[in-house]
């Protein structure tokens, strides 16, 4: 009578057997209506603690704020280092002295043809001479010269995507070898700089940002682990009754899902709240120094960004809580 | 449909609630579970769900192995049983209708006009259809106890594990429920019923197993003890 070591066959016809087997179709229907029903069933459990979830999420949102906070000013730093690039790396290209004006006007109209070109800038040996004289003040000097010992200059203004240190340099040595230049000379040490300067506050940002995720994941972790506490004898009667750890878990990753998503919403507005804050003291201290540096506020897509990490963040640290503690919970 | 082979469960405390029990019972059989308090009668219910498990021996359900039970299918062995538990285990910050609505909302089979549909009809089979919208402090002790048949038949088990259902149930209600149990057997549900009742169990012509001590007296029809 007792067919035995086909458990595997068995539960399925246990599973299917006191009821009617309905059409695939209305199984997903279902499915998808109890995780909607889930979704919005946890949402409403929140609401019904309203201080203490604002809480949670108020934490999930500082330490969201810190890392989007400082790339925002990162970003706008950026964007003003990129306008100073296009000036640091210029490349002085200095003709030979057998180049003549015309042939050295049709070197430069060359360039501006060049894809890695933005501008160049034509120094005729005059010119040159003549800001010679007036920086150095040697005029009565350099009367005595009979010729002028100055070569005619191109100053090459690479175009943005080719300003940085690596591209400027590959640019410098494509123009060096050109015949109608002498030498050509990049100055890339303070381009250097600021670009070491930027990556290690980068770096910084993304550290930060790792280090406070870890912290989200633990700050929702605890809250839901406390959740599980106070519904021990819910999940126990769910177990009872044949609740798989999926159905058990889904209110509580749920959960975990929407204090992400406030803390996320909690963070755009301290982010932005603080750089509009900022953005006054900070427009009046450029003017000082003639800088068209400006604070921007987080865009669409970075505040999208900061929200689905946020939730993500809580998703991910509520289902390791549940997964964590649910073992735990046991009927006897 | 249930079958025991020596079984034995010894509790962490070293208390030894069953020793070597082995019976059988064929599918569409009822039958009563009856012995003293502490005979072990509520563990040999805990084992078929697997809420227990076993020290020493083999528990066969439903043509499954428990020894060999995996824990993912756990949730749907427990499916496929309808528990009434001692202590009623109703969730008291939900209202009646929804305790009743559980096992349907695990299920997750039904869309929501089949659940109320399910839900009210177990409700009228118990007497409580008035009582859908009451928490469960709001009823009396009997009143629980029925939501909690109610919540057991609610998704048609093929086997109902009832652990002193009518503990709390004045004589009239206690018949009317045991004639519930019976009309589920009617239509090939197994059913094993835990009661000290003596006099409900004399009345109904059902076989009878007794446990003593943790050990099953006889496995066949008797009349009871005393
Ligand atoms: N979780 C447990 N840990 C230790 N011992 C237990 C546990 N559960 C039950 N026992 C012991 O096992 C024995 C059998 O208990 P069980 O609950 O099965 O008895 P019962 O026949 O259902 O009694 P009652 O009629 O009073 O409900 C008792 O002596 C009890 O003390
Ligand atoms: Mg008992």
């Amino acid at each position: 009578m007792k067919r035995r070591g086909e458990h595997g066959q068995d539960s399925k016809t246990a599973r299917a057997a006191p009821r009617k087997a309905g059409p695939r179709q209305r199984g997903l229907e279902n499915y998808v209506t109890h995780h909607l029903r889930a979704l919005f069933a946890s949402l409403g459990q929140l609401a019904r603690a309203p201080l203490a979830t604002l809480m949670t999420a108020a934490v999930i949102g500082i330490a969201l704020a810190l890392p989007a906070g400082f790339h925002a000013l990162l970003a706008s730093v950026q964007a003003v280092a990129a306008g100073w690039e296009g000036d640091m790396a210029q490349i002085s290209l200095f003709l030979k002295p057998s180049i003549k004006d015309d042939q050295a006007a049709g070197l430069a109209k060359r360039l501006r043809g060049m894809r890695e070109v933005a501008d160049v800038r034509f120094i005729s040996p005059q010119q040159a001479l003549a800001e010679f004289e007036q920086s150095s003040g040697l005029r009565d000097a350099l009367a005595y010269l009979n010729v002028n010992p100055l070569p005619a200059v191109l100053v090459v203004r690479p175009g943005e995507k080719y300003s940085t240190p690596a591209a400027a340099r590959t640019l410098l040595r494509r123009l060096e070898s050109m015949t109608e230049v002498d030498s050509a000379q990049l100055d890339l040490a303070w381009l250097e700089r600021l670009h070491a300067i930027i990556g290690l506050a980068a770096r910084g940002v993304w550290l930060l940002a790792m280090v406070l995720a870890v912290g989200v994941l633990l700050v929702v972790g605890n809250t839901i682990r406390l959740g599980i506490q106070n519904r021990r004898d819910e999940i126990i009667v769910t177990k009872l009754l044949g609740a798989t750890d999926g159905f058990i878990r889904r209110p509580f990753v749920y959960g975990g899902m929407w204090y992400g998503l406030f803390g996320g919403l909690i963070a755009l507005v301290v982010v932005n709240g603080l750089l509009l804050g900022l953005s006054g003291p900070t427009q009046q201290l450029a003017a000082l120094y003639h800088s068209g540096f400006r604070l921007e506020l987080l865009g669409g897509l970075a505040s999208l960004i900061v929200l689905g990490v946020g939730a993500a963040l809580g998703w991910l640290g509520a289902w390791l809580a549940v997964s964590r503690h649910l073992r735990d919970v046991e009927p006897v | 449909m249930i079958e025991f082979r020596k079984v034995g469960k010894r509790y962490p405390s070293g208390h030894a609630a069953l020793t070597e029990v082995s019976f059988v019972l064929a599918r569409g059989e009822m039958a009563f579970l009856t012995g003293h308090s502490g005979a072990g009668k509520s563990t040999l219910l805990k084992l078929i769900a697997f809420i227990e498990r076993p020290s020493s021996g083999e528990v066969i359900v439903n043509e499954r192995n428990l020894n060999r039970l995996e824990r993912g299918h756990i949730p749907y062995h427990r499916r496929s049983l309808g528990m009434i538990f001692q202590d009623y285990r109703l969730l008291q910050d939900r209202t009646v209708f929804d305790n009743v609505a559980l096992p349907l909302v695990i299920g997750g089979e039904y869309d929501q006009r089949e659940t109320g549909r399910r839900v009210r009809a177990a409700l009228d089979k118990v007497g409580l259809l008035g009582k859908e919208k009451y928490y469960p402090l709001e009823l009396s002790g009997g009143e629980q106890q029925r939501v909690g048949i109610a919540r057991a038949v609610v998704h048609k088990p093929v086997l109902l594990l009832a652990d002193e259902p009518t503990g709390n149930l004045d004589p009239d209600l206690s018949q009317e429920i045991m004639a519930l149990f019976e009309a589920f057997q009617r239509v090939g549900v197994t059913v094993l019923i835990a009661s000290h009742d003596h006099d409900l169990i004399a009345r109904m012509n059902h076989r009878v197993l007794t446990l003593q001590q943790g050990n099953l007296r006889n496995g066949t029809a008797e009349a009871p003890a005393s």
